[in-house]
């Protein structure tokens, strides 16, 4: 029998039989269960497979490239924002080359189901310069990770997987293949590519640009992109990663009637796209996330202006796509859908029943009337659900980290009682070098850690933030008499009202510490962390 | 070979295991499978929806098509009639009689049930009640499970192997009680009439 997985299951099985020996990664919907899968798989523990959590994407994907020098497979995991904060490291790293493989795998999420943006992380392995490889279902996602430990090696590039969440999300039956061994350590035979002072970065980078023919020459001859030419010359489609999918559903059983490019593996094959292109009167292209092939076809050759998509308007630029959305757009026959009846109405999201976040809100809301409106710097998390009613109490929500930068912003431009809300986890994934902004001229804000001691919104992951964060911040220089605690709990209400209040009257840095575990903890765990909090303190 | 079925709910109601069972029967036919669920923000308490999607040919949609679900299998009565868009003509819809009403402006519920009464196939029974009488409000969901069993084209057999398979670690308590529910749903399914609100 196949083994029934996630896409994102499926792909860690892969990186697991493709030889890993580390996973680094930051949670964060839809790519977390990657990582969870390797912490939880049997195999995986025995071989000694390294998958505890990093503080954040870009000190994960350090790590990965540190396994990667020392010569052995390792991968480094997030979600498409999570890129924008290893962006650093993953240009880099193009630049300087890996030693032991390294795959880089991004789950975007375009229609943004639990996400703040919808960009497209092919541009990044464009703008890096590497492979990217896109699957198209859970099969794929397993069998690409063998492949792309290969050609990282084979490149000595790092690569990037792209998923997307409707491939990350479903399950499907998938067949698992041998294991390959991991990598003995090896260090690189010569270090100087991996030391990027200018006189070295320049060989490294024209190195890189050289490249770039190898990288077309393996798309053009890789099993991934499949080009299918069909007698019928009226409609060439290409279709890219999970699009091929929506494409073939409409397709169905006449497939030899549609001449087809299917795309998982970039650089784009520009002869195999031209040679469709020259095949077709009209070419459709299909792509998840921003209309890259579309855009790039049209500098290549589009002279005839013959290709459509995204573009062109016949496709969506926004959200994800769906069967229907490409069947209309390539003509096909489309039922007629029934109405959503008006009596039905949303059901957004909300906190939890008991949360903690709520208390500490109700509370910060007591105390609106005399601060004034629109002062509450947000972040991201479950408390991030207080920006809906009923609470209102949240006005901001940019990035990881970015409550405690632009409360002090905003008050170096002369705003008074400028509050930050942070949970946990977000505040060492990116809290805390803001906060050493504020200490460094004690900018007058104050700092609410909404300490669940959890990664909670992603499922409840460890935090490295646990028991922690009354030496950090006393570690960074918070003045003690203004490093305070409260439990948010509805029997402390008045009492952490006035708490609050007098921290905001301080004319200086101040910090609070709401601490109450996530409700959806339990019993063991709960105590586990109480446990935690009193050895570390 | 092909059925197609829409899951829905509020998060946290219990519809990935309904899930769970129907794509462990599948596999267990060597049939294709594609199942996809929703992780994240919305699973505290927003709706929530999974598309289960059975073939004996390769599948490619993880999504199932607008007017193309054979079935809306819902464990919350105003959860079914937002995914009606998916309904094909004459398919089945099957839900919990049991209300989730975490939302100010719910809707009124006379109304509510005279729609769904309106699609000629429907089953609506109280499976949340009946579930909390057998000893475990829990169950709720493997009682809808067996009311639409007979609807699904996946034999009784391999659903209830699954059922066995997928709580192997629990008591033998758990066990029994799942597989009753899917029983009890199942006749429950068979003696419906008409719900009366």
């Amino acid at each position: 029998m196949k083994n029934l997985v996630l896409g994102n299951e499926a792909l860690a099985q892969g990186a697991i039989d493709a030889g890993l020996s580390g996973v680094y990664a930051y949670p964060g919907t839809p790519s977390t269960e990657i990582t969870e899968y390797i912490q939880k798989s049997k195999i995986a523990k025995e071989l000694g497979i390294h998958s505890t959590w990093s503080v954040n994407e870009k000190t994960a994907m350090e790590s990965a490239l540190g396994m990667s020098y020392s010569g052995k497979r390792s991968m480094a995991v997030m979600k498409h924002v999570g890129l924008n904060v290893a962006s650093d490291v993953f240009m880099n790293m193009a630049v300087s080359g890996i030693n032991g493989g390294l795959v880089v795998v991004v789950a975007d999420d375009p229609s943004m189901h639990s996400s703040q943006n919808e960009q497209d992380s092919r541009f990044y392995g464009k703008f890096a310069m590497v492979p990217i490889l896109e699957p198209s279902n859970q099969q794929d996602a397993y069998n690409i990770m063998h492949y792309a430990f290969d050609l990282s090696e084979e490149l000595k590039l790092p690569i990037l997987v792209r998923l997307v969440t409707r491939l990350s999300h479903s399950r499907s039956g998938v067949t698992f293949k041998e294991r390959r061994n991991q990598n003995a350590i090896q260090l690189p035979v010569n270090t100087k590519r991996f030391a990027l002072i200018p006189a070295y970065a320049k060989e490294q980078y024209k190195s890189l640009v050289g490249k770039k023919s190898s990288l077309l020459q393996s798309s053009e001859k890789s099993q991934l992109n499949k080009l299918t030419l069909s007698e019928d010359k009226s409609l060439g489609i290409i279709a890219c990663g999970i699009a091929y999918n929506y494409v073939m559903e409409n397709i169905g059983e006449n497939q030899e009637f549609y001449s087809i490019l299917k795309i998982s593996q970039y650089p784009i094959p520009k002869a195999k796209a031209k040679e469709l292109y020259d095949h077709c009167d009209e070419i459709l292209v299909v792509e998840e996330g921003y209309p890259l092939v579309e855009e790039l076809l049209h500098n290549y050759f589009d002279e005839d202006s013959k290709i459509i998509g995204k573009l062109s308007g016949i496709l969506p630029f926004t959200g994800e796509l769906n069967p229907n959305i490409v069947g209309k757009a390539a003509g096909f026959f489309q039922v007629n859908k029934k109405n959503i009846s008006d009596i039905v109405i949303g059901r957004p999201p909300q906190l939890c029943e008991g949360c903690g976040h709520t208390d500490l809100f109700k509370a910060i809301n007591e105390l609106i009337p005399e601060i004034g409106e629109k002062k509450v710097f947000g972040d991201i998390g479950c408390y991030a659900l207080g920006v809906l009613p009923p609470l209102n109490t949240i006005n901001t929500l940019i990035d990881m980290g970015a409550s405690i930068t632009m409360a002090k912003g905003a008050a170096d431009a002369g705003l008074e009682n400028a509050i930050a809300i942070i949970g946990d986890s977000t505040f060492t994934h990116s809290g805390m070098t803001g906060l050493l902004d504020a200490v460094y001229e004690n900018t007058p804000i104050t700092v609410i850690i909404s300490d669940n001691s959890t990664v909670a919104m992603t499922g409840a992951q460890d935090s490295a933030a646990l028991g922690r964060l009354k030496n950090i911040c006393l570690g960074i220089g918070v003045d003690p008499e203004h490093l305070k605690m409260m439990v948010p709990l509805k029997k402390n209400h008045m009492n952490n009202i006035e708490l609050i209040r007098e921290e905001i009257k301080y004319k200086g840095v101040s910090v609070i510490i709401s601490q109450r575990p996530c409700v959806r903890l339990s019993r063991e765990k709960k105590e586990e962390i109480k446990q935690k909090i009193t050895s570390l303190n | 070979m092909k059925t197609n079925i829409i899951l829905s709910g509020v998060g946290g109601q219990g519809i990935l295991t309904i899930a769970a069972v129907l794509d462990t029967a599948a596999l267990s036919k060597n049939l294709f499978v594609k199942q996809s669920e929703v992780h994240g923000m919305s699973q505290r308490g927003g709706a929530v929806q999974s598309h289960v999607r059975i073939s004996d040919k390769e599948i490619y949609s993880d999504l199932i098509p607008l007017g193309k679900a054979d079935m809306i299998l819902s464990v919350e009565p105003m959860e079914l009639l937002r995914y009606i868009p998916y309904l094909k003509n004459n398919g089945w819809l099957i839900t919990d009689s049991k209300t989730f009403e975490n939302i100010v402006k719910y809707p009124e519920k006379h109304e509510l049930f005279k729609q769904i009464k309106s699609h000629d196939h429907h089953i609506i029974i109280n499976a949340t009640d009946i579930a909390k009488k057998m000893g475990n409000s829990k169950v709720a969901n493997m009682v809808l499970l067996g009311a639409a069993s007979s609807l699904i084209s996946l034999s009784e057999e391999s659903m209830l192997q699954a059922i066995k398979k997928l709580f192997k670690h629990k008591s033998d308590k758990i066990i029994n009680l799942n597989l009753e529910a899917f029983e009890t749903g199942k006749q429950l399914a068979k003696d419906f009439t008409e719900f009366v609100y």
